[in-house]
C-alpha cells in the first residue's frame, strides 16, 4: 500500500513510461486496480465468446446452412458456455466485488492483497490456457483442436478413448485453475467483510451489496470446490488410467453428472446473488428510498443460498432417477422461486411511492425485474419433472438460461457498470449512448431469446448444428439470429460509451447520484489508500446521516 | 491489526465505543479455506462410498487392507503436540516450542512413512495401482490426497522450524503459527474421516 501511495505522488512530477505503468499494472495488490484488471480481462472474454455465439447464430439463421462444420459449432458451443460463465461471469462479479466491498465497508483494502493478486493471475491462466488450446488442443493426434465435449463435458464423452488429443484437457485444467483462483477470492471476501469493516459497521449496518457478496462468497466455498474435485477425478481418469467415470470398468457417468450439478445449479445463484447486490444498491438510490425490508432481504438471500445447495438434481430428470429423488429435486427447486419472489417483491416495494428517475442505471434494474421474473417463471414450469421431461435438452431451457443469464445477470451488470463507472475513473457515461444501448438491447434480447422458447416448444433440440426445413422452425431461427445481432451493435454502441466517455465525459465529482454508501464519500476516482481516517458508521446510510444531520437514519435504527 | 479510528468523522453518527473488535483475518481466512477443503474431500469420500464393491476385477479391500492402527496415533498425537507448541510461543517459551514442534514434524513424517510403506506393499506384492480397478482409483485419489496435504503441513511446518532454529519465531508470531495450527488439525480431523471410511467401512 505505502509503495502505491509513493508511486503516486512521482507520477504527479514526471510521467511514468510506459513499461512502469505496465509493471506497476502487473504487480500490484491494490484491490482496485485488481477489480478493474477482471473487469477488463472479462470485457475482453466476453466480446470473445460473444463472438463464438454469433458463429452459432449464423450457422442455425438458415437450414442446411454450412457456414461452418459440425466439429467447429460443437467447439463453439463448448467455448461459448465454457467462456462465459467461468471467464466472463465470474471474473467480471469478483471484480466489482473487490473494487467496492473494501470501499462500502470503510476499508483500506481487502484482507489478503497478495492472495488477491494471486487469484486474479490464476483465473487470467486459466482463461488463457482454454484459448490456448485453439492452438496446442491437437497435442501429437492431430486430433481436433478447442474442446468439443459441451460446457458440462458429461462422461464418457470426456475419455480418452472418445475426446483423443489434449483439447479436452486444456479445458479440465483451465476450469480447474479458474476454480482454485475463485476459492482464492472467496476466501478473501469472506475475510475482508467479517474482519475489516469500519468501526459502527455491525452486520445489521452493512449494506446489502456487502451482505450478499458474503453469502456469495460462502457460496463460492462450497460450490465451486466439488467442481474442483471432480476435475482431478477427470485427470486421473485421463493421465493416471484411472477409472471413476469409465463405464467400462464399472465407473459411472452418472456420478459426473451428480459431481457436475452439485457445482453447476449453485453455480447459477453466485452469479444471481451479486447482480441481487447491485440491484439492492441502485434501485433504492434511484427511488430516492431505502430499501424496503432490509432484514427479509438477508434473511432470503442466505437461504436461496441455502436451499439452491440442494436443487441440483433438476437438470437430470431425464436420466432415469426414481420417482422420491424426482418429487424432493421438483419441490425444492419451486421452494427457492419463494426467497426469490420475496427479493422482487421488496424491489418493487422500495420503488413503490418512491421519486424513481428513469436515469440508465435504472432502466437496467427495470429491465433486470422483469426480465429476471419471466426467467423464474420457466424455470417453476421446468421445476415440474413431467415437463421437463418433454423440453428437457430442448431450445427451451436454452431460452430459459438465457434469460437469466443476459435478461438477469447481464443487464444487471450493466445497470452496475452505468452506476459504478462515474466513481472508478471521475467521469459519467454518455446517458444518450446508454439509453441507445438501453433500447437496443432490449429489442435485441427479447428478438433473440424470446422466440427461443417456440422453437423449444415446438421440438427443436439444443445442440445441433443444422435442421431440415420445414418444421416450424425456420423464421423462428432466422428472427434469433437477427436478435443476435442486434445485441451485437447494443455491446458495440456500450464498449464505444466505455471508451469515449473516459475522455470526454463529463466530470462526475465525488457523488454524481446523490448516493448513501461509503464508496461516495471518497474522491473519483478513489485514492489508492481510499479513505485518509477510516470512517465510523451509525445507520445503513452513513452518507444520508452526514448530509441530513437534522433527521439521520441512526435515530430510527 | 484493526486500528481503531482516533476521530469521528461523521456528524450525526454517535460515538462508536472505542473497543470495536472483529475476528483475526488469518483465523477467518483459515477456517474459510477448511471449509472449501472440507467440501473437495466430502466429493472425493462420496466417491469411494459409491464405488465400494463396484469393480469388477480384484484385489478388494478386504483382501489387502491392513488398518494403520500406529501411524494413526502418529497423526492423531501431532494434533496434540501441535497445540502444546503453540500454547507454549503465546508464553514466550521457545525452546519448548521448537522441541514440541520438532516433534510434530517427527510424528507427520512417520505418518508419511507408514503411508509409503502401505503403498510400496500394495504396489509390489499385491499388483495393485491407480489403474488396476475402481478401488485402486478411489483409494489411492483419497489417501493421496490426504497424504498431499500432510505433505503441504509438514513443508509449512518445516519451513516454521528453520525460522524458529534461526531465532525468527517469537510471541509476536503466535498467532500465525496458531493459523497454521489450524491447518494441522483440519488435515487430522480429515484423516479420522479417511480411516473410518477406508479401513473400518469399507473393509
Amino acid at each position: 500500500m505505502s509503495s502505491d501511495v509513493i508511486a503516486m505522488h512521482t507520477a504527479r512530477i514526471d510521467e511514468p513510461t510506459w513499461a512502469e505503468t505496465l509493471h506497476g499494472w502487473v504487480t500490484t495488490v491494490d484491490h482496485k486496480r485488481i477489480g478493474l484488471l477482471y473487469i477488463l480481462f472479462a470485457l475482453l472474454f466476453l466480446v470473445v465468446a460473444g463472438l463464438e455465439a454469433l458463429v452459432i447464430r449464423i450457422q442455425l439463421m438458415y437450414p442446411h446452412n454450412d457456414f461452418v462444420s459440425p466439429q467447429v459449432f460443437n467447439q463453439m458451443f463448448t467455448m461459448h458456455g465454457t467462456t462465459m460463465i467461468f471467464f466472463v461471469a465470474m471474473p467480471i462479479l469478483f471484480g466489482f466485488g473487490n473494487y467496492l466491498v473494501p470501499l462500502m465497508i470503510g476499508a483500506r483494502d481487502m484482507a489478503f492483497p497478495r492472495l488477491n493478486a494471486f487469484s486474479f493471475w490464476l483465473s487470467a491462466l486459466g482463461g488463457f490456457l482454454l484459448y490456448f488450446s485453439f492452438l496446442g488442443g491437437s497435442g501429437l493426434y492431430g486430433a481436433g483442436t478447442a474442446p468439443e465435449v459441451g460446457w458440462w463435458a458429461y462422461a464418457p464423452l470426456t475419455a480418452r478413448a472418445f475426446s483423443p488429443g489434449s483439447s479436452t484437457d486444456y479445458w479440465t485444467i483451465a476450469v480447474l485453475v479458474s476454480g482454485f483462483g475463485s476459492i482464492g477470492t472467496a476466501v478473501n471476501l469472506l475475510a475482508t467483510i467479517v474482519c475489516m469493516r469500519c468501526p459502527g459497521m455491525t452486520l445489521n449496518r452493512m449494506p446489502l451489496f456487502a451482505w450478499l457478496y458474503l453469502t456469495m462468497a460462502g457460496l463460492v466455498l462450497i460450490a465451486v470446490t466439488p467442481l474442483s474435485a471432480a476435475q482431478i477425478m477427470l485427470l486421473i481418469d485421463r493421465y493416471l488410467g484411472g477409472h471413476f467415470f469409465d463405464t467400462q470398468a464399472g465407473g459411472s457417468a452418472t456420478l459426473w453428472m451428480h459431481f457436475f450439478w452439485i457445482f453447476g445449479h449453485p453455480e447459477v445463484y453466485i452469479l444471481i446473488i451479486p447482480c441481487f447486490a447491485f440491484m439492492s444498491e441502485i434501485i433504492p438510490v434511484f427511488s430516492r428510498k431505502p430499501i424496503f425490508g432490509y432484514p427479509v432481504m438477508v434473511a432470503a438471500t442466505v437461504c436461496i443460498a441455502f436451499v439452491s445447495m440442494s436443487v441440483w438434481a433438476h437438470h437430470m430428470f431425464t436420466i432415469g432417477m426414481n420417482s422420491y429423488a424426482n418429487s424432493f429435486f421438483a419441490i425444492t427447486t419451486m421452494a427457492v422461486g419463494v426467497p426469490t419472489g420475496i427479493k422482487i417483491f421488496n424491489w418493487i416495494g422500495t420503488m413503490w411511492g418512491g421519486r424513481i428517475q428513469f436515469k440508465t442505471p435504472m432502466l437496467f434494474a427495470i429491465g433486470f425485474l422483469f426480465q429476471f421474473l419471466i426467467a423464474g417463471l420457466t424455470g417453476v414450469m421446468m421445476a415440474s419433472a413431467p415437463f421437463d421431461w418433454q423440453l428437457s435438452l430442448s431450445y427451451f431451457v436454452v431460452a430459459h438460461f438465457h434469460y437469466i443469464i443476459v435478461g438477469g445477470i447481464l443487464f444487471a451488470l450493466f445497470a452496475a457498470f452505468y452506476y459504478w463507472y462515474p466513481k472508478v475513473t471521475g467521469r459519467m457515461l454518455s446517458e444518450r449512448l446508454g439509453q441507445l444501448h438501453f433500447w437496443l438491447f432490449v429489442l435485441g434480447f427479447h428478438l433473440t431469446f424470446d422466440p427461443m422458447h417456440f422453437a423449444g416448444l415446438l421440438g427443436m433440440p439444443r445442440r445441433i448444428y443444422t435442421y431440415e426445413p420445414g418444421r416450424g422452425w425456420d423464421g423462428i431461427n432466422l428472427v434469433v439470429s437477427i436478435g443476435a445481432f442486434i445485441q451485437a451493435v447494443g455491446i458495440l454502441v456500450f464498449v464505444a460509451n466505455l471508451i469515449v466517455s473516459y475522455w470526454k465525459g463529463a466530470r462526475a465529482g465525488k457523488d454524481p447520484w446523490d448516493g448513501w454508501t461509503l464508496e461516495w464519500s471518497v474522491s473519483s476516482p478513489p485514492p489508492a489508500y481510499n479513505f485518509a481516517t477510516i470512517p465510523s458508521v451509525a445507520s445503513r446510510r452513513p452518507l444520508w446521516d452526514l448530509k441530513h444531520p437534522e433527521d439521520p437514519d441512526s435515530r430510527y435504527e | 491489526m484493526r486500528a481503531v479510528a482516533a476521530d469521528i468523522q461523521s456528524s450525526g453518527a454517535v460515538a462508536v465505543a472505542p473497543a470495536w473488535q472483529l475476528p483475526d483475518r488469518g483465523t477467518v481466512g483459515m477456517m474459510s479455506f477448511i471449509i472449501a477443503e472440507s467440501a473437495i474431500f466430502t466429493i472425493f469420500v462420496v466417491a469411494y462410498l459409491f464405488y465400494l464393491g463396484k469393480s469388477v476385477t480384484g484385489p478388494t479391500p478386504r483382501d489387502v487392507l491392513e488398518v494403520p492402527v500406529f501411524y494413526t496415533i502418529c497423526l492423531l498425537s501431532s494434533s496434540v503436540t501441535v497445540h502444546l507448541a503453540a500454547k507454549r510461543l503465546e508464553r514466550d517459551g521457545r525452546l519448548t516450542f521448537l522441541i514440541l514442534w520438532l516433534l510434530t514434524i517427527v510424528l507427520g513424517g512417520l505418518f508419511m512413512y507408514g503411508t509409503a510403506q502401505e503403498w510400496h506393499r500394495l504396489i509390489y506384492e499385491h499388483g495393485l495401482t491407480i489403474s488396476t480397478n475402481l478401488f485402486g482409483t478411489t483409494y489411492y485419489s483419497l489417501v493421496g490426497l490426504h497424504a498431499f496435504h500432510v505433505t503441504v503441513g509438514l513443508v509449512m511446518l518445516a519451513t516454521v522450524l528453520v525460522l524458529g532454529v534461526g531465532g525468527n519465531v517469537r510471541r509476536a508470531e503466535s498467532g500465525r503459527i496458531g493459523v497454521l495450527s489450524l491447518y494441522w488439525h483440519f488435515v487430522d480431523v480429515v484423516w479420522v474421516v479417511v480411516f473410518t471410511v477406508v479401513y473400518l467401512i469399507g473393509r
